[in-house]
């Protein structure tokens, strides 16, 4: 009897000390930082690269002496690029982790099954990724650190009649994806208004796998450019079966197309897209950037990448600005963003979206046999 | 292009797919045939298959000769994969209700998908299964593309081949024995198991062919990749009247044409409406399928 009572003892004890220690790691004096990343699923190159983005600015702050005197924690959530679990894991990172800024999510269907909940809750919710135009529409607690979708139809459409001469244009988009219907309303609008044809509009729903269908359509209608608004995992089945077809045709995409150069095969190249900045470009923050990330993960960093170090910074400089991460107060902070950063010059309109340039890019064929990417030019908001 | 011209075109994009769904349709068929379960796992056996072939791929590098043979590692694996599943999971359960084995074998397919997402070598990410360089032939404004021809000639040399053991060798003679009546083929000396046992054997090897010809035609692979097309080729399996040979090859053809042709011609947003619809029709009309007799003759 006294040996169990003394194994119940010890029992209670161990547990009693496991309470402790969970409930006091809780109370570190640390400013915590959430984020939501599809760090794995269809476009988990584009989640993995930017939350060790977000890590490594955030590194650079510590090793400064951390924000408002505190070391900054990152707690990252993933998402699978699933809706339902950006909702799970946005509600885990407020009601268990106390965050009051969330850096996400990374795709705009993600970001856009949030933005209401972080804005009631009262959380400021600072997506690096996610184009759609109506992402910030939620709330005054909502930015962003990319430009719009809007903006990236209309450049592409532009950039296909007056740089390519195209004359008529197919569209192929994901009818269940707000990004890519948004980006496919914007690019025919300014196509049309430009002159030009649009001769096919397909769709399909995500997950699918076969075009063949949709693409012996779009050949009917003899197209000079073939707008692709999709993330690079969809794009590399879509332009095989594009050359399968034996479709010869120019093809343009957004900056989802960005990772596609190490995803596709041959049939990719001489596709153009708009992405948020080229890791070849010689601007100093740039090359500085690519150097660390390089130096510290062994790959070049995408636009994704960029975008993540550049939210973090923008977010933890204006909370060293504000003195506070109350959202409240760091909103206005953050308004009065005007600053160089990696993916060029941001200054935020009333909305909460940056004003910033976006660049072109060529797929090309490198001289090692992998396909690459080439600098076209850049083009300024109007 | 005309009507006409498009209209082929689409068809034989209807049929290339098609194949793919009579090649996995028959394993469904097969197995629903011999011991009456629907075996939900069947759809990922397409997953491993296509694994398989990624890995050897990788390996030897692609080309035809390299992808011709990756076929035999891939299908002896998922050969081996789906005459261990049916010992382990399946044989304790044969004299228990069918449900318990259906449950069984929807437990077995998130067993497969899952296990394969927490396994390093595969993963959660999509991974880009090689391929060969774009060839493409066309005649008369119809054009056909090198992966189109391979999944033809495979899925009709797989076919004539099943066709043959079926019904021109005395495993086939026993398999149609068990199918027609399991206790009196037991009775008459057939050893009911391992007739089961080839039975799998049989079907998971035409599912690893398939998940190639599925990775190649859609180089893109992830454990939940079988997900969608096990679920149509159970449609094509009770579209052409499960238990049916010949059924599930029509099912299959049937029902890629008639996907390819709804986003062709119609909208792609009905695409998967039509399929399913079509299988609530013909089951409404005839709900033992196109080929399938009541109490007929089955596999």
């Amino acid at each position: 009897m006294k040996r169990k009572l003394l194994v119940v003892g010890a029992l209670v004890v161990v547990l009693a000390v496991i309470i402790v220690l969970l409930t006091g790691r809780g109370k570190s004096d640390t400013l915590k930082i959430g984020t939501i990343m599809s760090t794995s699923g269809p476009v988990s190159h584009f989640g993995t690269q930017c939350r060790d983005a977000m890590l490594l600015a955030i590194d650079e702050f510590n090793a400064r002496g951390g924000v408002l005197g505190k070391q900054v924690e990152l707690i990252a959530e993933d998402d699978e690029k699933n809706p339902e679990k950006t909702m799970n894991a946005l509600i885990k990172l407020i009601t268990k982790d106390k965050v009051k800024v969330v850096l996400g999510g990374l795709t705009s269907d993600c970001t856009l099954a949030i933005t209401k909940e972080a804005q009631q809750r009262g959380i400021l919710l600072f997506t690096p990724t996610s184009t759609n135009d109506s992402v910030t529409d939620a709330g005054d607690l909502i930015f962003r650190a990319c430009f719009k979708d809007s903006f990236q139809g209309q450049v592409m459409a532009q950039f296909a009649i007056e740089n390519l001469g195209a004359k008529k244009a197919a569209i192929l988009y994901d009818m269940n994806n707000d990004y890519s219907t948004g980006l496919m309303k914007s690019f025919e609008e300014t196509f049309t208004a430009f002159g030009g044809t649009v001769v096919a509009s397909e769709s399909y729903a995500g997950g699918d796998k076969d075009f063949n269908a949709q693409i012996t359509k779009i050949k009917a209608g003899d197209p000079d450019v073939l707008f692709l608004p999709d993330y690079y995992n969809t794009i590399s089945l879509i332009t095989k079966q594009v050359r399968n077809q034996g479709l010869d045709v120019i093809m343009l995409g957004p900056d989802g197309w960005d990772e596609l150069v190490g995803q596709a095969g041959e049939e990719a190249v001489g596709g153009y897209y708009c992405n948020h900045y080229s890791p070849d470009a010689d601007d100093p923050d740039v090359v500085e950037f690519v150097r660390k990330y390089r130096e510290r993960y062994g790959v070049t960093p995408n636009a994704l990448a960029a975008l993540g170090y550049d939210a973090t910074y923008i977010v933890l400089e204006a909370i060293e600005r504000a003195g506070t991460d109350d959202p409240q107060k760091l909103k206005a902070a953050l308004m009065e963003t005007d600053k160089k950063y990696v993916t060029g010059h941001i200054t935020f309109d009333a909305n909460r979206n940056p004003v910033k340039s976006t660049t072109i890019l060529k797929v090309v064929k490198g001289a090692d046999g992998k396909l690459t990417t080439e600098y076209v030019g850049m083009v300024n908001p109007e | 292009m005309d009507f006409l011209q498009q209209f082929c075109q689409q068809t034989l994009n209807g049929m290339s797919l098609g194949s793919i769904y009579a090649l996995l349709a028959l394993g469904y068929t097969m197995v629903y045939g011999i011991v009456q379960l629907i075996n939900f796992a069947h759809g990922d056996i397409l997953m491993v298959g296509a694994f398989v072939s990624y890995f050897v791929l990788s390996k030897w590098g692609i080309t035809p000769v390299t992808l011709m043979l990756s076929f035999l590692p891939s299908m002896l694996f998922c050969l081996t994969l789906g005459v261990s599943m049916e010992k382990v999971c399946y044989k304790p359960l044969r004299n228990q209700p069918r449900i318990n084995a259906l449950i069984t074998a929807i437990g077995v397919s998130f067993l497969l998908e899952n296990g394969a997402r927490v396994i390093p070598a595969i993963g959660p990410n999509p991974r880009v299964f090689p391929t060969l360089p774009v060839v493409n032939y066309a005649w008369l404004g119809v054009s056909i593309s090198r992966v189109q021809l391979l999944i033809f000639m495979v899925a009709i040399v797989l076919m004539l081949l099943l066709n043959y053991i079926v019904n021109f060798t005395k495993i086939g003679k026993a398999m149609r024995a068990v199918s027609y009546d399991k206790g009196a083929a037991y009775l008459m000396g057939i050893n009911v198991d391992r007739v089961i046992s080839f039975t799998f054997a049989l079907g998971s090897s035409l599912a690893a062919a398939a998940g190639i010809l599925f990775a190649s035609a859609y180089p893109q692979i992830e454990p939940y990749m079988g997900i969608m097309p096990g679920m149509k080729a159970f449609i094509a399996a009770v579209l052409g009247g499960i238990g049916s040979i010949p059924g599930a090859v029509l099912g299959g053809l049937i029902l890629g044409v008639a996907e390819t042709l709804t986003k062709g011609f119609l909208s792609s947003q009905l695409s998967d409406a039509i399929a399913f619809g079509l299988l609530i029709l013909i089951l409404v009309v005839k709900p033992s399928g196109l080929l399938g007799k009541p109490m007929g003759e089955k596999v």
